[in-house]
């Protein structure tokens, strides 16, 4: 069985966590006693209806101002596979935790109120998802039962979102658009008898045909290590393994690869899983390698194929996203993440802030505040072996950690 | 189990078949090992850290385990766990350390509930921390899953902690992509859960398919048990308090669960092998935790415990 990451996104109270819950009771996926539970508060908050937000808002904060603050991982499956859904706040104070869900996702539910249209967070969370390259959006225009579930309504906001998506650089998404009541439940897994002119699928349909793909599709072979492995039994005396994840591509015994940054060739001499030998494995799997030659391999190294390089460079631009309260500023340091490298980075240059409104204007800055997003330049004390993130999600995407408070401060896309 | 993706004329050749979920479990353990100095792994005897010992074997193979088991002992523990925990370990090869809850009421420096609902579980707690001060452990694995309760599904893959052990669940580090940012100011853990991402469900089915051993409790078998508040009580034991008008009869039954024996509530079950047992997790209509008194308590009760230093 296969599995498709779903995040939702959209504007604080547009009915995110509503229709999750919405979508756990009508695939039956709530067990008794959980129902039982959101009936029991639902009534004790004086609504006559369940509010299934209840089912994903887990923290006591949350419950009592009704809105989401941090990202809740939902599971449930159908017959066709299985569901992880991040259900993430719609607050531009909690935009980094919106990030958190969305970064793992291979589709985002953008959901907009039909009484507000697309409004200032909506274009925001639109704006991160391409960003992220989140292949797959659904804008759902959820609350349809406040509007009389008009269709004129729903066309009217179908253009606005159509207009929307011509702005976008990233052409090659998937975008789909239905119209919904979360609360009631019309076409989220049922169809409406509310909107009869609707003729398309509803959200379920949509998302059980759509493809799980692993992000790593396209991406050439790159191994990177996480730790080495050196048992100094007497069984496995010489034994040196290269524990890591393959992400990308594929490493079969045999292959000539290179080691980087050193430049040092060799080939693959056996592929371990546990106490078992392979002849090939493909992306995602977590191995264990020996190589032919006795080679100098320590954390951090990455194994690519000869002729596969990625770039090595000392210098890098990036957009970023920024999540610390302390505004990033050039001229300051801080240890950057690369999967499992750590490098330490100057910020050379804080260029520009980009809007996230899709108007493609540019500001001019000299830092980023929290929840900003903008371009930037990093000098780093030493190489980075790293593909830009269109063509390597996990190889070109990194972190920045505050070097005081060793805090995840800003996720970076390198160009 | 979900596999990863391999094209259909590669089956025929000897070509590694990804399950995700484990993939991901091993890529955990092996950040953890590499980024902190004195990890540990919290077992508590339950089918999740028995299924963390096995994914911890096979992100180190051929080398041991490189990190003690610690288990908080509250005292009241079902014995079959506490004996499996020892043919375990000594199977295996690992250092095993034990704290008990015991040491500490006995000190005069926790004072145990009494009564109906009384239950030792709150006090793993306090042990715990001291345990963490202890030895100095910098990363504690355990293995909570985000589908257990709507608490844990908030939690982070590498959840930070403070010197009290207390969750800030307010302020949690973003976390993207699978990037794990271990680095921590002094005074700080990290609680680190690598099944996060797996159900009850696909629990059991790894342990179906790996032949993984669990404690006998897990199955069906006939035991003397009372009821209580439409849940089946052990009454096996005299930790698990019971009332005089409490009648004691024989039933069929298992644990889904493996917490402290009094406030572990049983189900009545056929499943007598482990093929029976995923069967009936398919078709179970009331949650894991649905037995777990220790949840019932409030809304809330997780979330509290959290803060408070809880797994
Ligand atoms: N009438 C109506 N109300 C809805 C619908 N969907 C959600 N609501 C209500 O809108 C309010 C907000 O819903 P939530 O699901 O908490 O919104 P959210 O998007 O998760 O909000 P944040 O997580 O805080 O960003 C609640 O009172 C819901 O009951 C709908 O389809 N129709
Ligand atoms: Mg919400």
């Amino acid at each position: 069985m296969d599995v498709l990451k779903i995040a939702t996104a959209g504007s604080v109270d547009d009915g995110k966590s509503t229709l999750i819950g919405r979508i756990l009771y009508d695939t039956q996926s709530l067990t008794d006693d959980k129902l039982e539970a959101i009936e029991r508060n639902s009534k004790r908050k004086g609504f006559d209806y369940l509010d299934f937000s209840l089912a994903t808002d887990g923290l006591v904060a949350e419950r009592e101002q009704g809105i989401t603050i941090d990202v809740a991982h939902i599971y449930f499956s159908t017959q066709q596979r299985s569901y992880i859904i991040a259900d993430t706040p719609g607050h531009v104070e909690y935009t980094r935790n919106m990030v958190t869900g969305a970064s793992t996702s291979q589709v985002a539910i953008i959901l907009i109120d039909a009484r507000k249209g697309v409004i200032e967070q909506t274009l925001r969370h639109f704006y991160i998802s391409n960003l992220l390259r989140v292949k797959d959006i659904v804008f759902a225009v959820n609350k349809m039962d406040l509007v009389d579930y008009s269709e004129e309504k729903y066309l009217a906001l179908f253009d606005e979102i159509q207009t929307l998506v011509s702005k976008t650089k990233y052409k090659e998404q998937h975008i789909t658009c239905i119209p919904v009541s979360a609360l009631q439940g019309d076409n989220v897994v049922k169809k409406s008898a509310n909107m009869s002119w609707y003729t398309g699928k509803t959200l379920i349909e949509h998302l059980e045909q759509i493809q799980p793909q692993d992000v790593y599709e396209e991406a050439q072979t790159r191994f990177p290590i996480q730790t080495v492995i050196r048992p100094k039994t007497s069984d496995y005396h010489d034994f040196r393994g290269y524990a890591g994840k393959l992400y990308g591509g594929d490493l079969a015994v045999g292959d000539e690869i290179t080691i980087l940054p050193s430049g040092t060739q060799s080939t693959i001499k056996e592929i371990y899983f546990y106490d078992q030998k392979f002849e090939k494995a493909g992306r995602g799997s977590s191995l264990t390698l020996t190589l032919t030659d006795d080679v100098n391999v320590s954390r951090g190294d990455m194994i690519v194929k000869a002729a596969e390089k990625p770039t090595v460079e000392k210098e890098l631009k990036a957009t970023i996203c920024w999540m610390d309260k302390k505004p990033l500023t050039a001229n300051t340091k801080y240890s950057l993440q690369h999967g499992v490298n750590n490098v330490l980075a100057k910020i050379v240059d804080v260029e520009t802030i980009e809007e996230t409104n899709f108007s493609g204007e540019k500001t001019e800055a000299s830092q980023l505040q929290l929840n900003e997003i903008g371009v930037i330049q990093l000098k780093l004390s030493k190489p980075l072996f790293f593909d830009s993130y269109e063509k390597n999600k996990y190889n070109g995407g990194f972190i920045l950690i505050d070097l005081q408070t060793n805090t995840t401060a800003g996720v970076g896309f390198i160009k | 189990m979900w596999i990863a993706f391999i094209n259909e004329e590669e089956m025929t050749e000897n070509v590694l078949q990804t399950n995700i979920l484990e993939s991901e479990a091993i890529y955990i353990f092996r950040e953890v090992v590499a980024q902190f100095e004195k990890p540990v792994l919290l077992f508590s005897g339950g089918k999740d850290s028995i299924t963390l010992v096995r994914l911890a074997q096979k992100a180190f193979f051929p080398a041991k385990i490189p990190f003690p088991l610690l288990h908080i002992d509250t005292g009241h523990n079902f014995p079959e766990t506490i004996e499996f925990r020892d043919r375990l370990v000594q199977k295996l090869g690992l250092e095993l350390i034990v704290r008990n809850v015991q040491d500490n009421i006995d000190a005069g420096k926790v004072t145990e509930e009494t009564g109906k609902y009384a239950s030792r579980n709150m006090l793993q707690t306090e042990t715990l921390l001291d345990a963490i001060e202890e030895f100095g452990f910098d990363a504690c694995i355990g293995g909570a899953r985000r589908d257990e309760e709507k608490a844990r599904a908030k939690e982070r893959i590498f959840s930070v902690r403070d010197d009290f052990g207390q969750w800030d669940e307010k302020n949690q580090r973003p976390e993207v992509f699978d990037m794990l940012n271990g680095k921590i100011n002094l005074g700080q853990n990290v609680r680190v859960f690598p099944i996060s991402n797996w159900t009850e469900l696909d629990v059991w089915s790894y342990i179906e398919k790996e032949q993984i051993e669990i404690p006998s409790i897990y199955f069906a078998h006939t035991r003397a048990t009372f009821l209580r508040d439409g849940l089946i009580w052990s009454a096996d034991d005299e930790v698990v308090y019971r009332e005089e008008d409490e009648k004691i009869e024989e039933r069929v039954i298992r644990f889904r669960t493996v917490g402290d024996m009094s406030c572990t509530a049983a189900v009545l079950s056929n499943a007598y092998d482990i093929a029976s047992v995923v069967q009936e997790i398919r078709q179970s209509t009331i949650s894991e935790r649905g037995a777990r008194i220790d949840d019932k308590r409030s809304e809330a009760a997780m979330e509290k415990r959290k803060q408070q230093g809880y797994f």
